[in-house]
């Protein structure tokens, strides 16, 4: 499998793409360099900053300082970049402390800026409403949004095995049940549903409670496709000659399906659960863009998105679009990787 | 075939049935009722709910009886056409949906329809010209169809038209119509302003059918009756048109029942962002106040849509697949 799956280049991109982005999940502290949660109202909305890579005729990477003023109109303080005062920017800069890893005390991070504080200067991909770290915001919403995918993919994977395989498995009235429900599941307007179920999870619950509660309702709707795979690969199994020797043998149900049935569709149940993560990303973020979904201060790409709600603040300060990107990426990777797996998978493939 | 009729009805009914369930189920999970949150939103106004005003209110509303209870009440107002109080709007259910439901499905349907004028060419295209460079931009296009999320397109749409054209793109009528009673002109407004919504909603499904639409022929070309029916000396547009394409129609079509339930669903989002006067931004506002009548019909009025819309579409499958009209199954 792991050859075929080679020579199909688009997935193994994708799935280097896939990677990075995990990788990213793992050091998202690390790639940030501001503290995600800090807000100060009067740098709202600031564009993005570009660093300037060359000075003084070597590579010299700096940003201008910002500059607070008053608006002789409105009176209101504003920022603005003063090209008189460069910032040097570095790697491998000291920022805000974290725990790298979850275990490692330290506050390095990726980049950084010399002689002041990232959080009041660099701006990679401008600030949002309330004046916080757009990029390091990304950075932490790709940590929630790119986990929630896997947790609801497991659970759903646990549903559908589950149902799928009894319904194959044994036929007869289970399987009637079960198709029935995945049917009636399946013709059943899925946001509406997630939304009333999201809108009833209580305000004052807590992140950790609010994200498991949001994976479970995503799941509950998302085993069908997986449960469907796994029926139709029992269906199959079932009347081949091995399983048949299995039972001859006096194995036990259970050895006959998670010892000899199980591992010979594992790399189809693989495909599927790569082709229904970008789904799950989906769900996500747009339950979390309705504001139904995880709510700040947790910080997810739907999350983000939330601030691009209306259109003239978008039309003001394009860069609260950015998140989307990451989404479509991510998905778009998925996709290309279930379907490369998903051929080399197939025995009948070329 | 009446057999099969019979059970896509039975499954049809058990669906709406499943649904209501659900969507009361739904509107009962938060803690609190109606009354509860309206005490709170008086409460922020200013006034004070006395404890005795909050028994009457929750009489009047039925909300002192046990679940079952109001859920058969439920339904038993809905068989007489009754579907109860928007209790945040102080009218009747109906009233305050409206028009919306019925633009809900203008748009769905043309969603629909787009996907359906769109797809079947260029599948066509894409299997017959395979690995030609359209093939290649549809396919390209096909996959960033599928990895936009309808909202971000919408999104995204918006942002271009504000910036390039100086125009907001959002809404189902032009300014002048809005407050207008229904008149062709009115209508004719209306049908101007779909195809956007429609693009945005139909461009997944319309990425998926043109796949599945060009695997299918492709199979169909590669069989023996082609190239019987080339041999023969049928025109090309003939040799395609007339057989492949119908075969390859089939599970084209079964899809079809699928893509009702999603873009609906989809439908409910993408109007937020759009501000389409459909009955998306309605459910979600319903849905915090927790107005559980306008809520739950919200829910049931679109499930009872979808599965409408899905009964259509196997109707569909069955006049054009032979094999589920004469009951072989």
């Amino acid at each position: 499998m792991w050859w075929r799956f080679r020579k199909h280049r688009l997935a193994v991109v994708a799935g280097i793409v896939i990677l990075a982005f995990y990788a990213s999940v793992i050091g998202a502290d690390f790639l940030a360099y501001a503290d995600p949660h800090l807000s100060e109202a009067q740098r709202s909305l600031l564009p993005p900053q570009p660093i300037h890579l060359f000075d003084e005729g070597g590579l010299n990477p700096y940003v201008y300082a910002l500059k607070g003023k008053r608006d002789p109109v409105t009176f209101k303080r504003v920022y603005a970049p003063d090209p008189n005062e460069k910032i040097p920017v570095r790697l491998f800069a000291h920022g805000f402390e974290y725990k790298l890893l979850g275990l490692i005390p330290t506050d390095v991070h990726l980049i950084g800026v010399e002689g002041a504080k990232a959080e009041e200067t660099l701006f990679l991909l401008g600030t949002d409403l309330q004046g916080r770290d757009l990029w390091s915001r990304l950075m932490y919403g790709t940590r929630l949004s790119m986990t929630i995918g896997l947790t609801s993919v497991a659970l759903s994977l646990f549903l559908g095995v589950l149902l799928g395989g009894l319904s194959g498995f044994y036929g007869g009235v289970a399987d009637t049940v079960i198709q029935r429900i995945i049917e009636i599941l399946r013709s059943v307007p899925t946001i509406p549903l997630w939304m009333g179920l999201a809108a009833a999870l209580p305000q004052d619950w807590d992140i950790t409670r609010v994200y498991f509660a949001i994976t479970l309702i995503i799941s509950l709707i998302g085993w069908t496709e997986l449960a469907r795979v796994v029926r139709g690969r029992f269906l199959s199994l079932r009347e081949e000659d091995f399983v048949m020797a299995a039972e001859l043998a006096g194995c036990s149900r259970f050895r006959i399906i998670f010892r000899h049935m199980v591992p010979s569709f594992l790399s189809h149940i693989i495909a599927a659960t790569t082709l229904a993560l970008p789904a799950m990303i989906i769900s996500e973020t747009s339950l979390s863009f309705l504001g139904l979904g995880l709510r700040p201060p947790a910080i997810s790409w739907g999350v983000l998105l939330q601030q691009a709600q209306n259109i003239q603040t978008v039309a003001i300060s394009p860069w609260l679009l950015y998140p989307s990107i990451p989404v479509i990426v991510a998905v778009l990777a998925f996709n290309f990787l279930g379907d490369g797996l998903r051929d080399a998978a197939d025995p009948y493939g070329i | 075939m009446l057999g099969y009729i019979v059970r896509r009805l039975l499954l049809a009914c058990l669906t709406v049935w499943a649904i209501s369930v659900l969507s009361f189920t739904i509107i009962q999970l938060p803690p609190g009722d109606y009354v509860t949150s309206y005490i709170a939103q008086m409460a922020a106004s200013g006034s004070l709910v006395s404890q005795e005003e909050a028994q009457n209110l929750r009489l009047l509303y039925g909300l002192d009886q046990p679940m079952y209870v109001q859920y058969l009440k439920w339904m038993g107002l809905i068989a007489q056409g009754n579907f109860g109080m928007a209790m945040e709007w102080g009218r009747p259910v109906l009233d305050v949906i409206g028009d919306r439901i019925w633009l809900t499905v203008a748009v769905s349907v043309a969603a629909i329809i787009f996907t359906w004028v769109v797809a079947l060419p260029i599948g066509i295209y894409s299997a017959v010209r395979q690995y030609s460079l359209g093939d290649y931009v549809f396919t390209f296009v096909g996959f960033i169809g599928l990895a936009i999320p309808g909202f971000m397109l919408a999104l995204i749409l918006m942002y271009f038209g504000f910036v390039l054209f100086n125009a907001n793109i959002g809404g189902l009528f032009s300014p002048e119509y809005l407050e207008a009673p229904w008149s062709i002109g009115k209508l004719w407004d209306l049908i101007k302003h779909l195809p956007l919504p429609a693009l945005i909603l139909g461009l997944a499904g319309t990425a998926q059918m043109i796949r599945i639409m060009r695997a299918n022929l492709l199979d169909e070309l590669r069989k023996p009756y082609v190239v019987a029916a080339r041999a023969r000396g049928l025109s090309e547009t003939r040799v395609i048109l007339k057989y492949p394409v119908r075969v390859a129609l089939n599970p084209f079509a079964s899809t079809i029942g699928y893509l009702f339930p999603y873009v609906v669903s989809g439908s409910i989002i993408v109007s937020l962002v759009l501000s389409l006067p459909t009955v998306g931004p309605m459910l979600l506002k319903a849905l915090i106040a927790q107005d559980m009548f306008l809520a739950g019909t919200i829910i049931l009025l679109l499930g009872v849509m979808t599965v409408i819309g899905t009964l259509i579409s196997d109707l569909i499958l069955m006049w054009i697949d032979p094999r589920i009209r004469l009951g072989g199954k």
